[in-house]
């Protein structure tokens, strides 16, 4: 899968749970999902958990801790993707 | 863990807590039963004059005996032992189908979605003493293990 389109694919994931105030175009690479985003532990988890199905991998809590912006995402999913 | 540790372990008390017995709980769910007495507060007011349990109160008796005892059962017992757990309804899906009036006693199902990365999601059923369905719905909540809480 091409950079681009796992971009986009976790970029669908994440936009069902940004909330009323934060719109989709603030999704950058460099967004952190807690303070920037504006997204929640309990909706983190439903990312991670879309994310597994989307990509079908399994993500555990050290790579959740991991997981502080969009891009440490991709790096976690491609990790497991190559692993 | 026997179901009196679980009880004994829950963080809330009258007159907010809505827990009398836990029935069962397995990895997969549990079951519990409350009483809601006449003399509970809220009844004053909900309504004037035609005390009927508010359906906030029957989503908070779902959650403390189908999510809240059922994640104290998951952490386990081990966990517990030496730190506290944080507690917080993250969501909830209510569909409420018949009231519930003073002295009822009632029954609650809860069937485990999933419990990872601290989050338990669980879908839960209401029953009253004729076994109708009450309410049921989907709850979720975070419980945290704090070592040094």
């Amino acid at each position: 899968m091409q950079e681009v389109k796992k971009y986009q694919k976790l970029k669908n994931i994440i936009q069902v749970y940004l909330p009323e105030d934060v719109s989709v175009d603030e999704i950058r690479p460099s967004s952190n999902f807690v303070s920037e985003l504006n997204i929640n532990s309990a909706n983190l988890v439903d990312i991670i958990l879309d994310v597994e199905d989307a990509f079908d991998i399994r993500l555990e809590n050290e790579d959740m801790n991991q997981m502080q912006t969009v891009a440490d995402a991709l790096h976690i999913i491609n990790s497991k993707l190559n692993g | 863990m026997k179901q009196k540790e679980i009880l004994a372990r829950l963080p809330y008390e009258k007159p907010f807590l809505f827990v009398d017995e836990i029935q069962e709980v397995t990895e997969d769910g549990a079951k519990g039963s409350f009483t809601f007495h006449d003399g509970l507060d809220f009844y004053k007011g909900h309504f004037k004059g035609n005390p009927v349990t508010p359906g906030v109160i029957l989503t908070e008796c779902c959650a403390q005996i189908g999510l809240v005892c059922l994640g104290i059962f998951l952490v386990g017992a081990a966990e517990l032992e030496a730190s506290n757990v944080l507690i917080g309804m993250s969501s909830s899906e209510m569909e409420f189908l018949q009231p519930v009036f003073p002295r009822e006693t009632v029954t609650v199902i809860s069937h485990k979605v999933y419990f990872r990365f601290q989050k338990l999601k669980c879908e839960v059923k209401m029953y009253n003493s004729n076994k109708d369905l009450v309410c049921k719905g989907t709850l979720s909540g975070m419980l945290k293990v704090s070592k040094y809480g």
